[in-house]
């Protein structure tokens, strides 16, 4: 139900919405997108930063959230939990049941390797479950593993590590195929030819879907197929602590029960780090897209064990989160939204820019119009502009919405919003993490021999920006190269003695430089219970 | 003050912000949750939640993420529904009717009540795709099932027993995996790329400098 303001605002908007049908906005200059960025992302924002002050990244920024959770001390500080007495001893430990882990863990057990996976919520309970639009993958004729590396690596501004972003594209295809052969129902035609859209930033139709559950459809195969192979999954248990031994080598993690608060210890000749995003930690005080257990801990637990980060200062706003209702705040509205037809409108019914630009433009354009331009729609909770989503059925045809993006119909419909009929109202909400720990070709971090990073967790893959449909991309492509690579390698270690000395010298860092927070990091779930006193 | 409305979890009775979502009234009474909480955004199924509003009888499912407050709602949240996932090896198993009869024989005592249809939180034909399964409409029970968030709330109603997300799973990866057509050009491209086709290409790409990139970049033609 809309507000009476925003009703006489719709009305611009059906004013001018037959003159925008024609018209394809203006695509903006390189140049233009730069101004436009320093002036208005967050990631522009000095204040969102603050500087590393201890181990690999220290005197670089992070967000203020982030580097507090980096100048924090472990939970297990002083604690004596007794080591040596081990109640899981495994080859590779995956932490972590997204999407990432979860392909790890099937490449791991397929390679032979006695393979356990950890996570916090239940598996599946993952910002993997929750991607609506899409995968990208150059499977089509008019398209190459080039013009995918070309797309990618100009969108996340020139700064991919070259050696990832080609394993990303040049493996696509081929993570399409095995997500196929494991029973993903992609959107196809009758011939079999898959359904492909844009997406920001792509320059051909290469995003591939599951209509807008293509995460969900993803991550329930996966589950699934990690079930049917036996692997164990332990839920509601979260990684607290890497275990080190004396050769500097990860030698399995210690772990929390979330229900009980009882300590284990896991013994691994490999560690998987996949543990996914950050959005919970609600930099800038956005809202987020994000699952409940985004708290960045994979990167963590990293850090403190002398694992370097990447890219740790540039994240991933999804320039349409719902802004109203206020229910809804901050769930994503998918990209798709826009790949079927709909405009970026403002409270004046003008179309203020091209609806594909990247990501980070996007966001920032809309933040602009808010802001100075003075254009947004002013919601309960901030403002936004409008998503002309009756576009789409006048495109498409009628019954394009529920057909293509139910899950998005579904959404508003609860709140009594008929998105065929009715344009919807976003806002940037915080999404992704376009940096996280540093990984070679091979997917181990340089600094610690037998640790591997998989997924969202990484930084690097896809530079300063990531496009649509590349993160389900690459969790699949590097969780997979993941499980075989720790297999592979856990064949080769031999553990010394679990200590946990690193957290030690952590804290000892820490004095030294005089930055110790008062809490304790990994945060593991976001503080959301109110009480009273 | 906000207009606020009295709920009851598990029959205590708390003073929320009529505006809130179940789970964020929760947390507004105070509760940490651990469990019942995933995506917080409609997609994970971890939420499902069973409710009456005072004076009513009917018993309702819902979403805990996806639903707002009303007064005088007796909530109580189901984190765990024992559903029996059976096992199997998808590269043994045919996409026919006897899969689904060996798998989930329980799917034959289905007494047509309409129970889980009623309780599903995506509004789905829960009985429908249930009916497709039995008769081994593989593709049918894959589509009208595509919706589902597993959250359980269909078999926490169901007195036979029926688990049906994992029916609806089966039968959507015996689809995609068997069913389909075939996607010829991704079978070429991967092929293509296997056989090395693009190896130098790409080689290419990557020396190349990053000002000639951005050229390439700036000036690429973009599909219409
Ligand atoms: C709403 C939404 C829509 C998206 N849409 C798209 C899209 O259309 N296309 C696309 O390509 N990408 C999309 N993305 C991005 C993409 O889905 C994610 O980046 C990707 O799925 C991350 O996968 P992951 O396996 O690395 O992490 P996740 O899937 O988040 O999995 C990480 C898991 O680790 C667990 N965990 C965290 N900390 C610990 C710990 N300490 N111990 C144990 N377990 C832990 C978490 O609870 C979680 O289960 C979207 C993301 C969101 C949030
Ligand atoms: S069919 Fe799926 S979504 Fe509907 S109630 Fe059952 S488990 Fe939940
Ligand atoms: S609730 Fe169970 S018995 Fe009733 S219609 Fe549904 S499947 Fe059949
Ligand atoms: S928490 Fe995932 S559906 Fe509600």
């Amino acid at each position: 139900m809309f507000t009476p303001d925003m009703l006489e605002s719709i009305k611009k908007v059906e004013a001018t919405r037959d003159a925008r049908m024609g018209m394809e906005p203006r695509r903006m200059t390189a140049e233009e997108k730069d101004e436009l960025l320093k002036a208005y992302h967050p990631d522009y924002r000095a204040e969102g930063f603050k500087e590393i002050k201890i181990g690999p990244n220290k005197g670089q920024k992070a967000p203020v959230e982030l580097t507090d959770l980096l100048h924090s001390n472990s939970r297990l500080l002083g604690s004596h939990i007794d080591l040596n007495k081990i109640d899981y001893d495994v080859d590779v430990l995956v932490i972590g049941g997204g999407g990432a882990g979860s392909s790890a863990a099937i490449e791991a057990h397929e390679a032979g390797a006695n393979v356990m996976m950890v996570t916090k919520l239940r598996i599946g309970d993952a910002n993997t479950m929750m991607a609506e639009g899409g995968i990208q993958a150059a499977d089509k004729a008019n398209d190459s593993p080039v013009q995918h590396y070309l797309d990618a690596f100009g969108g996340g501004h020139f700064a991919a590590r070259p050696e990832l972003l080609r394993r990303l594209v040049m493996e696509a295809p081929d993570a399409i195929q095995w997500l196929n052969q494991l029973g993903v129902m992609f959107d196809k035609d009758t011939d079999g030819n898959m359904v492909t859209t844009h997406g920001g930033g792509t320059s051909r139709k290469r995003m591939h879907a599951c209509k807008d559950y293509s995460g969900a459809e993803i991550m329930r195969t996966l589950r699934d197929e990690v079930i049917n192979r036996g692997i164990p999954v332990v839920e509601f248990t979260s990684a607290v602590e890497l275990l080190k031994d004396e050769k500097g080598q990860v030698a399995g993690a210690v772990l929390l029960n979330m229900e009980t608060d009882d300590y284990f210890i896991a013994r691994a000749k490999t560690v998987i780090i996949a543990t996914g995003g950050a959005g919970r930690l609600h930099y800038q005080n956005f809202p987020t897209s994000n699952h409940y257990g985004a708290t960045a801990d994979g990167l963590i637990l990293g850090y403190r064990a002398g694992a370097p980060l990447l890219y740790q200062d540039t994240i991933q706003y999804h320039p349409t989160g719902v802004a109203y209702p206020s229910q809804l705040f901050g769930a994503l509205v998918t990209e798709k939204v826009r790949s079927l037809g709909a405009m970026l409108v403002n409270c004046e019914g003008e179309a203020f820019m091209h609806p594909l630009e990247t990501r980070d433009v996007s966001a920032a354009s809309i933040i602009r119009e808010c802001t100075t331009r003075g254009k947004g729609v002013t919601t309960p909770l901030g403002s936004g502009v409008w998503l002309d989503t009756p576009m789409i059925e006048m495109i498409g045809g009628e019954g394009t919405i529920e057909r293509r993006i139910p899950a998005m119909l579904r959404m508003y419909l609860n709140y009594g919003i008929d998105m065929r009929k009715q344009p919807i109202l976003v806002f940037p909400t915080l999404h992704y993490q376009n940096g996280g720990l540093e990984i070679g070709g091979e997917g181990f971090t340089k600094a610690i021999p037998n640790l591997l990073v998989a997924g969202e967790a990484v930084g690097g893959i896809h530079g300063r920006n990531r496009l649509m449909g590349n993160s389900l991309l690459d969790i699949i492509v590097f969780g997979r190269n993941a499980g075989k690579a720790a297999a592979a390698k856990a064949r080769e270690v031999t553990l010394g003695t679990a200590n946990l000395n690193h957290i030690e010298e952590y804290a000892a860092m820490l004095n030294d430089a005089g930055v110790a927070q008062a809490g304790v990091s990994p945060l593991l779930l976001p503080n959301y219970a109110r009480h009273e006193r | 003050m906000e207009n606020m409305v009295n709920v009851y979890f598990f029959g205590k009775k708390y003073s929320v912000p009529g505006d809130l979502t179940i789970m964020t009234a929760m947390e507004y009474a105070g509760y940490t949750l651990k469990r019942g909480c995933g995506c917080r955004h409609g997609f994970c199924g971890a939420c499902a939640t069973i409710y009456r509003i005072k004076g009513q009888n009917e018993l309702k499912t819902c979403l805990a993420c996806q639903t707002q407050v009303q007064e005088g709602m007796y909530v109580a949240s189901i984190p765990f529904f024992p559903t029996d996932k059976r096992t199997y090896d998808i590269n043994e198993i045919k996409a026919d009717q006897r899969v689904m009869m060996e798998l989930y024989p329980e799917l034959y005592a289905c007494i047509g009540c309409n129970a889980c249809t009623k309780a599903c939180t995506q509004g789905l034909n829960v009985m429908q795709y249930i009916a497709y399964a039995q008769r081994g409409e593989l593709e049918k029970c894959a589509e009208e099932s595509f919706d589902c968030v597993g959250c359980g709330c269909c078999s926490v109603r169901c007195p036979a027993g029926i688990s049906h997300p994992m029916v609806g799973l089966l039968a959507r990866r015996l689809t995609g995996k068997y069913i389909a057509p075939k996607s010829e050009h991704l079978e070429n491209r991967v092929n293509e790329i296997n056989s090395g086709a693009y190896d130098e290409l790409i080689e290419a790409v990557m020396q190349k400098p990053i000002t000639e990139m951005q050229e390439l970049y700036n000036h690429r033609d973009i599909e219409k």
